[in-house]
């Protein structure tokens, strides 16, 4: 037995039947969630400022609450209920995207107001050897560059022959263990990666050696599991077809990895490995460990101590010279330069992924 | 003439080689004939021989074909039809060794080529691909090569090298055959994926083409095409049989019955069982005449 339909159901016109249920006819204007949210603010800003409480972020934090609030309540009154709920729950969806971009947004601006006061000419083209309150950050950016380099060349060919395997070779409890411990290796603490690679190369050189290599080696460990997991995913979503097709002309496999399958992932390789190098490019503590610290020029990774970036921002904030502020300016100074070579390595990446992409099905 | 072509439904066909009509055509069971050229048969080239003997194909523990005992003559477009889930597909992928390609897939029975088991010990698959071509359901051309590298790809990965000239000369000659030549001839160097969906198809053909093998195996090339472009495959099917021996699949009872010389009819019990060979014949016979009552339930749309 079906419940009769209610009474009422006769006499809804087919305008509230598309209007949806729990409407109440009416539409708030399209300013309305801005309105209210500026109309908030602006009483909450009053109202602490009269109690003496006045922040920014109390602002701010009660402004978006009592802003939901009322449009909920305002839209309930005009548009019913369903339409208000939809209202709220957007608001808070954009408040809690806002509340994740505050703390990219306010370290960009803080790293920047602070880094241009130590960027100079000398910044990038001087080291800091015998030098007292002044120098450059030359040796610290060659430094970077070498070790993430090196660590790419060791990494990139490993990882994407690894993603090979798994993903077009690798059948049963192999792959299965691969899969497990590329995953353990994603977890792995820097600083046990920095340790690791000193252990290694102390074996052949010795306690207290420290080179570039060892550096590079240390962050492969890290960025090995990276470029395996993305390569993989990219692998994956190269579709089978391409592969039989390569098949049914009479072509071995590795020619069909090769020719079609590599090709046709190129795009996403690259901009995988770009991710990649940009995640290690900042890492301080193996390279603390690994490479040094040193004032002088060194472009060589298998010959002493090679500055990097990141120490030298640690450095130079934790031991700064006879002029403090010059210091510190300089170790923002290091940190922008950092973020902007992160900057440039995922423009690049977009580039080459917009140019080679490949529409596949 | 072998190259006449079969348009409209067999009714209207005339068979001038009499004496070939009932020859190689087996039911499902042994084969106790091998197929040799008919007599009187003119064709450009003549193309080789497929034959199935007890043919099983799993997917792990999976029966999906069971016990197939065919032959697939040569310069003659064999057409495979069935209901889905039969087993057409995953056989027609049994007789250039792709079926083995997805993990677990398992073969038994032998299936000969001229003669040669290509299930045989010291036979290398990517060889038997070499002679067997294939052409997919969905047009499928790299999407990172022009027009002539697709066309060229069997050569650029497999041939050694080729001098300039003699690759333009296949790639020219393989387009021409596909009938695509004229459309595509001032854009060679454009993507393939810029083509239209029948182009695309046609430009697969020429893909598999261009290696010369000696066999073409279709899977459904037309389930994805407008009728027009159907048209223009069923046409350039009817010229490649002059060099080609041909197996194609297909869902559409139409396509079958103008497209091809011979029909094969699979079918299964149930859904679970494996697939089997009910009947094959020439595609006149299988539509007019066929000797099993399932066979005619289903070329005549009733079923059960």
């Amino acid at each position: 037995m079906t419940p009769p339909p209610p009474a009422d159901a006769a006499v809804l016109s087919t305008r509230s039947l598309l209007a949806g249920e729990g409407h109440r006819g009416g539409t708030l204007p399209s300013w309305a969630p801005w309105g209210a949210l500026g109309g908030a603010l602006v009483f909450c800003a009053a109202a602490l400022a009269a109690l003496g409480w006045f922040t920014i972020a109390l602002t701010l934090v009660f402004g978006a609450l009592i802003g939901i609030v009322a449009v909920y309540a305002w839209s309930r009154a005009v548009e019913g209920a369903r339409r208000a709920k939809d209202r709220a729950i957007t608001m808070a969806i954009a408040s809690a995207f806002a509340v994740a971009m505050a703390p990219l947004i306010s370290l960009l601006y803080e790293v920047v107001r602070r880094g241009v006061q130590g960027l100079s000419w000398e910044f990038f083209t001087s080291d800091a050897r015998g030098v007292v309150g002044g120098g450059g950050a030359e040796h610290a950016i060659v430094g970077t560059l070498v070790i993430a380099g090196c660590a790419a060349l060791i990494s990139v060919p490993i990882g994407i022959m690894a993603a090979i395997y798994l993903n077009e070779y690798g059948r049963g409890p192999l792959r299965r263990a691969l899969t497990f411990f590329v995953d353990v290796m994603t977890g792995i603490p820097s600083i046990v990666a920095g340790l690791f690679a000193y252990a290694l190369f102390e074996l052949f050189f010795g306690p207290g050696i420290q080179m570039g290599i060892m550096g590079s080696v240390a962050l492969s460990v890290l960025m090995i599991p990276i470029v395996i997991r993305s390569a993989e995913e990219v692998l994956k979503i190269v579709p089978n077809h391409l592969r039989e097709a390569s098949y049914a002309l009479g072509t071995p496999k590795w020619k069909t990895i090769a020719k079609v399958v590599l090709p046709t992932a190129f795009a996403g390789l690259v901009t995988g490995v770009m991710i990649a190098i940009a995640r290690i490019v900042g890492e301080t503590a193996p390279l603390l460990v690994t490479t040094g610290v040193v004032d002088s020029l060194n472009a060589n990774p298998f010959q002493g101590r090679m500055q990097n970036l990141a120490v030298y921002a640690y450095n130079e904030y934790r031991s700064p010279g006879v002029m403090k502020q010059a210091s510190y300016d300089r170790a923002w100074a290091a940190a922008l330069t950092l973020i902007a070579i992160v900057m440039i390595l995922n423009v690049i990446a977009r580039l080459v992924y917009r140019r080679y992409k490949t529409e596949t099905r | 003439m072998e190259g006449r072509k079969l348009r409209g439904m067999f009714g209207s066909q005339t068979k001038p080689e009499t004496e070939e009509g009932q020859n190689t055509m087996s039911q499902a069971g042994p084969v106790t004939e091998t197929s040799s050229q008919a007599p009187g048969t003119v064709s450009a080239r003549r193309a080789k021989t497929l034959e199935a003997k007890g043919v099983n194909l799993y997917y792990g523990d999976f029966h999906a074909v069971e016990n197939v005992t065919m032959t697939i003559e040569p310069n003659k477009v064999t057409a495979l039809i069935g209901s889905s889930g039969c087993g057409k597909t995953t056989f027609l992928r049994s007789l250039n060794r792709m079926h083995e390609l997805t993990p677990g897939a398992s073969v038994k029975g032998d299936i000969y080529l001229d003669g040669e088991d290509i299930y045989g010990g010291g036979v290398d698959p990517v060889a038997v691909r070499r002679l067997v071509g294939m052409v997919f359901q969905q047009p499928n051309p790299f999407p990172t090569m022009s027009i002539y590298d697709n066309v060229a790809a069997g050569l650029n990965f497999n041939a050694g090298k080729v001098s300039k000239g003699d690759k333009d000369a296949v790639v020219e000659k393989s387009l021409r055959g596909a009938h695509l030549w004229d459309e595509v001839k001032d854009r060679l160097d454009r993507p393939g994926s810029g083509l239209s969906g029948g182009q695309q198809q046609r430009l697969c053909i020429a893909r598999a083409t261009a290696v010369s093998p000696e066999v073409l195996l279709m899977d459904e090339p037309c389930s994805a095409l407008d009728p027009v472009a159907t048209l223009a495959i069923e046409d350039l099917i009817a010229e490649l049989k002059k060099e080609y021996t041909i197996a194609i699949v297909t869902h559409n009872m139409q396509q079958a019955a103008r497209a091809s010389d011979n029909t094969a009819f699979f079918n299964l019990d149930e859904s679970g069982k494996p697939g089997h060979l009910v009947e094959i014949g020439t595609t006149e016979d299988i539509f007019t005449r066929p000797k099993q009552k399932e066979t005619e339930d289903y070329v005549s749309g009733r079923f059960g």
